[in-house]
């Protein structure tokens, strides 16, 4: 079987969530792997890419590629698919990628499932529906097959270098594709990631007892590198801003790591959060119901217990 | 100038799979899905005062009119609702093709889409339709301008902003963060009553029943199951803090520090 | 001794009555306005309908919009919760088969039973108790389906709309002042704010089903109210998908009621099957009751622990859950008049429930297509002096709703003595068919009510999640999304002393109130978030003041 991964770079690097995806190609065993980078002198990412487990590497480098634009991505990708025949497509997704997996399936009438957390060997693609709520096995019904999987779903690891089979591709792009063009750019000032895109959240609820003690959660999500999140108990109260609400009418979010800090988890709540991937929390009371879907529940005192891991988080961290 | 702006009918609160079609169960009472009111609001935005057309659309079963008319009651100017029980279960292939077919009908200067389906969590239709329309696409739009034939957009990534310019005719997604939707005044509820809607067939778009619905479509469900158990659930018992150790362990052991 | 009357509420109804101030061409104009689609409102637009079908020329001078309903609910149906076991023949006076409705099916068996903690003991079931030829519905469905039914008619269903004020003028009401929307905490407009509108009418139905907003402010600005005060009965219940439902309907007395006088726990509980795989089953209790530990809600859970109703939910799942509360006064407690000029008052709203026979649908849709027949008239005949309308108050009268009301006036009134005493009296009552009068016995506001801790609180269960549940699973189970940024749409007095606080706590279903800091002289202050309220009323008639919130918010009910 011959699978193609769509690899996106960001600068010099190239971008976790893609490697990842790479290495689970490369794991679906008995199989070709091949990667492509479409971008403005990415030539020189072609040897990390055979790290991570691509024997061959598509190149298709270009200047005019080199602001994040999907359109022209859609015209590369389409090429490299139908001259080679590749029968699956992966791309982690992100913000490009995503236009990108869509822009292409219509271009190819080629089935597309997203939202993927995994795919087996006989190619059933398996996700999350229904807030998170029911699981679903998806499959194509023709080739190519293109698979957009929820960001982070697999770790990148190296299996070994090796030089990779480097192709350059040069590509006709279609005339729709090119009149959408970067003026200008913002890079954004980390004050710390938004709810919304944070990989790691530290929420407090109504079990800190007070606003001031709030800042136990921002310590935290400081030496975490994560963002802060309120439950709506402690926002009606005053304590935190509203934008700052996790629940069923506030924010709906999954990151990978949530740390809840005096919160007892009902259901309200809970349909907030509920599918983040790793859930610790800290309550006093034994018996709150966010211990039944916690990785790991502790029973205690968070005033006492909050402070004392963001101390050891930064000293683990220097 | 005319807005097209396409949005969907979704389950209200936490939907069902029907166990026998495998489908989403959409028999119950839906709503316009809130991120597609997000896009409907920056059309009226657009239009302002002008004599623009906002014209709504959108492709599913009879009670997505619901949907329809709350986007005229909000301020749209026309409706048109493709309807056909061959259109059911369509994917991504076959719904952008029933669209793109429709809009291309319409031919728009701009056609909007929401960022997101809450039912289907995390559509990406708007690239594919626009890959039909074969224009220009740009989304996660937080910021809109129209400045005489060409757009600009704030596209927020994960980096940060691009602005980016664009010749109409485009295809733009908004984010949610672009606008807060009105409200529709109890004027535009009971004039959205009398705004004129279409309810178009397969036929009457000029797509095949072969390329709509389940025939039409090139992925497919093949089974549900709850979500995996949280396996391995730990609970510890605190001292004086000295759990804050074994938290940290467990989140080395996870890779998450 | 501590009362919660004596903590009244910051309301006055004069706040929510105004003349139009929109500009003229900005009204809307409607020809008859009815508020509530319920089953009394949509009762009155599907006759009206029919009327303005056969008179086209009546029709003609109502303008565009003839007959508009506006609901404070998400959709007809969110806000409907009943039972319920209903007469269907005023339904079939509308013009419907019994066929056609979307019904459970007739009863086919019933039963009543006097429940004790592991017992259940049957009973031949009470005279007024006997419900053969009555059709079992979710009110909530049919709701939706009447509402699609009175579109079809011609009428202009407007959901979503809450109907804050009564637009009197020169001592007529024209209509009513719609919500505003947008407003956050503090009642400040937020970006996409929408100011309410004036929406004016040639004749105003007020159908809003219990304690009804602009009903309870009509019956004081019109000094309609009758002389014994209107009380209330909570209902709090759930439905449930079940592996097999029960062959009939069921009726529960007795525990986990308590029988003695002094704790005034009047009521009972239902369980009606829904088709073959559903049930309902509900929790009646007075709200007179004493003890500030009393929670429907819990009492509610508790009776699901008796082994006779556990095993009807084995295997089962909650899918919905919501409350209401039931007007018992009855017929003394019926307005003194059921109109006042331009305006007509149907249903729930003034009291029309016959609690022996816990039965109120039936007579909300005969008393809704009433109101439909004198507005028509009047309209025809184009009157406009302030009697006009009385012919609504005369049918009424004259009607099965009057007569059925008087037949069992006293009963509820008796069930103060204790369930025994109130049990027997309520028997010689049925048997002699309301001959026997007792005189009027007085009914207190169930605000009035001295309060006592009776320690009910301990025999709560703890929820499990599968059998039993806690309020806020509750809440999030009546589809309630309601956003949290609202104005708070509850007035009640914030300082308090602990046993009044504790009354509220404990009486709301949804855990709208909550025990805060304590004042250091017995008082404390009450903490309200009113995103959970799913508008069952409980806190008027206990010490507090229900206003309409937002128009969409609150439950989103669809099987109750």
């Amino acid at each position: 079987m011959s699978v193609l991964v769509f690899l996106e770079h960001h600068g010099n690097e190239l971008q976790k969530g893609s490697l990842g995806v790479l290495t689970k190609a490369a794991a679906l065993g008995d199989s070709d792997v091949a990667a492509v980078l479409v971008g403005g002198g990415v030539k020189a990412l072609a040897s990390d890419a055979a790290k991570f487990g691509a024997a061959k590497v598509f190149v298709v480098e270009d200047d005019a590629l080199e602001p994040a634009l999907p359109q022209p991505r859609v015209d590369a990708l389409a090429k490299v698919i139908q001259e080679n025949g590749y029968e699956t497509v992966l791309l982690a997704n992100s913000v490009l990628a995503a236009d990108v997996a869509a822009g292409l399936a219509a271009r190819l009438d080629a089935g597309l499932n997203w939202d993927l957390v995994d795919l087996t060997s006989d190619l059933v693609g398996k996700r999350p529906a229904l807030q998170d709520s029911i699981f679903v096995d998806v499959g194509w019904k023709s080739t190519p097959r293109i698979a957009l999987f929820r960001a982070g779903s697999f770790d990148a690891a190296a299996s070994g270098a090796g030089e990779p089979e480097v192709v350059e591709v040069s590509v006709d792009y279609a005339e729709h594709s090119q009149r959408a063009q970067i003026v200008g750019q913002e890079l954004e000032e980390s004050g710390g990631p938004s709810i919304e895109d944070a990989d790691i959240i530290v929420a407090g609820g109504r079990g800190l007892g007070a606003p001031e003690s709030f800042s136990l959660a921002e310590e935290l999500a400081r030496a975490l590198g994560g963002a802060v999140g309120a439950t709506r108990a402690v926002v009606d109260a005053g304590w935190y801003p509203y934008s700052a609400q996790i629940g069923q009418t506030g924010k709906v979010v999954s990151p990978k790591l949530y740390v809840a800090l005096g919160i007892s988890g009902a259901i309200q709540h809970k349909v907030g959060m509920q599918s983040s991937n790793v859930i610790v929390s800290i309550n006093k009371d034994a018996n709150a119901p966010i211990f039944e879907f916690s990785d790991l529940g502790v029973v205690g005192d968070v005033h006492e217990i909050a402070p004392k891991l963001t101390e050891l988080i930064k000293q683990r961290k220097s | 100038m005319k807005i097209a702006v396409c949005v969907k009918h979704v389950p209200e609160g936490s939907g069902r799979i029907d166990p026998s079609s495998k489908r989403l169960d959409r028999s119950g009472e839906g709503a316009l899905n809130h991120f597609d009111a997000n896009a409907v609001e920056e059309a009226l935005r657009l239009k302002g005062d002008s004599d623009s057309e906002v014209v709504v659309v959108s492709l599913g079963p009879a009670k997505a009119a619901d949907s329809l008319r709350k986007a005229l009651a909000m301020g749209a100017d026309r409706a048109v609702l493709i309807s056909d029980d061959a259109a059911a279960g369509s994917d991504l292939v076959a719904t952008s093709k029933l669209l793109g077919a429709a809009l291309a009908k319409e031919s728009p200067d701009l056609v909007l889409f929401g960022q997101q389906a809450s039912d289907a969590d995390g559509a990406v239709l708007w690239a594919a339709v626009a890959e039909r329309l074969q224009r220009p696409v740009v989304s996660q739009a937080a910021e809109l301008t129209l400045d005489g034939g060409t757009l600009r957009v704030k596209r927020q990534t994960e980096f940060g902003y691009d602005v980016i310019e664009a010749p109409l005719p485009a295809v733009v997604a908004v984010s949610d963060a672009i606008n807060e939707p009105r409200y529709p005044s109890l004027k535009g509820i009971m004039g959205a009553k009398k705004k004129p809607f279409d309810t178009l067939s397969l036929a009457d778009v000029g797509v095949d029943a072969g390329d709509a619905g389940e025939t039409g479509s090139k992925t497919e469900v093949l089974a549900f199951a709850d979500p995996p158990a949280r396996g391995d659930a730990r609970k510890v018992e605190d001292s004086g803090g000295d759990s804050a150790q074994a938290i940290l362990d467990f989140l080395v052991e996870k890779r998450l520090v | 001794m501590t009362r919660a009357s004596d903590y009244p509420p910051p309301f006055n109804a004069r706040e929510f009555v105004a003349e139009p101030t929109d500009p003229v061409d900005e009204r809307i104009e409607v020809g008859v306005l009815i508020v509530g689609a319920g089953p009394a409102g949509l009762a009155c637009a599907i006759r009206l309908g029919q009327l303005l079908a056969e008179h086209p020329d009546v029709a003609e001078r109502l303008g565009e919009v003839p007959v508009a309903i506006v609901d404070k609910g998400k959709q007809p149906g969110s806000h409907l919760l009943s039972g319920a076991v209903v007469n269907p023949r005023p339904l079939r006076r509308l013009g419907f088969r019994l066929e056609d409705l979307p019904s459970y099916g007739p009863v086919h068996n019933e039963a009543v039973y006097v429940l004790t903690r592991r017992n259940a003991l049957r009973i031949p079931p009470p005279p007024t108790m006997r419900n053969h030829g009555n059709w079992i519905f979710s009110l909530s469905q049919l709701g939706r389906w009447l509402a699609e039914r009175a579109e079809e008619g011609g009428a202009m269903v407007l959901p979503e709309t809450a109907a804050e004020k009564l637009l009197v003028s020169h001592g007529r009401v024209v209509g009513v002042r719609t919500g505003d929307k947008g407003l956050n905490r503090e009642g400040e407009p937020m970006g996409n704010a929408e100011p309410g509108s004036d929406l004016v009418a040639k004749v105003t139905v007020l159908a809003e089903g219990t304690q009804g907003h602009l009903t309870g402010v009509a019956l004081d600005t019109f000094g309609l109210r009758g002389d014994e005060p209107q009380v209330w009965e909570l209902g709090v219940k759930e439905v449930w998908k079940v592996p097999r439902a029960p062959g009939g309907v069921i009726h529960t007395m007795g525990w986990p009621l308590r029988t003695r006088a002094k704790y005034r726990e009047f009521g009972g509980s239902f369980i009606y099957p829904m088709g073959d795989d559903m049930l309902t089953i509900g929790m009646v209790v007075g709200l007179d009751y004493r003890d500030v530990e009393l929670s429907v809600h819990d009492i509610l859970q508790e009776l699901k622990t008796h082994p006779k109703i556990a095993k009807l939910l084995r295997g089962g799942e909650r899918v919905q859950w919501g409350a209401k509360t039931i007007p018992s006064g009855g017929w003394y407690s019926l307005p003194k008049r059921l109109y006042a000029p331009g305006l007509l008052l149907a249903g729930d709203g003034v009291g029309m429930v016959n609690i022996p026979r816990l039965k109120g649908v039936h007579y909300a849709v005969e008393s809704g297509r009433l109101a439909a027949e004198s507005a028509f008239a009047s309209l025809q005949r184009g009157a406009t002096p302030a009697t006009s309308l009385a012919s609504y108050d005369d049918a009424v009268r004259s009607s099965f709703i009057n007569d059925d009301l008087y037949e069992v006036r006293d009963m509820r009134q008796v069930f103060g003595r204790g369930f025994f005493v109130g049990g027997a009296l309520a028997s010689a009552m049925t048997v002699s068919k309301g001959k026997l009068d007792l005189g009027k016995l007085r009914a207190e506001p169930d605000a009035e009510q001295p309060l006592l801790r009776g320690g009910r609180a301990a025999q709560y269960p703890t929820p499990d999640g599968k059998l039993t549940f806690d309020k806020l699973s509750s809440v999030f189970a009546s589809g309630n999304k309601t956003r949290d940024d609202q104005p708070n749409h509850i007035r009640l007095e914030r300082r308090v002393p602990k046993e009044v606080a504790e009354l509220w706590v404990n009486l709301c279903p949804a855990q709208v109130y909550e025990v805060g800091t304590e004042g250091g002289d017995g008082t404390v202050t009450v903490n309200v978030a009113p995103s959970n309220c799913v508008q069952c009323g409980a806190i008027t008639a206990k010490g507090g003041r229900l206003t309409p919130p937002e128009g969409g918010s609150g439950p989103e009910y669809t099987l109750t």
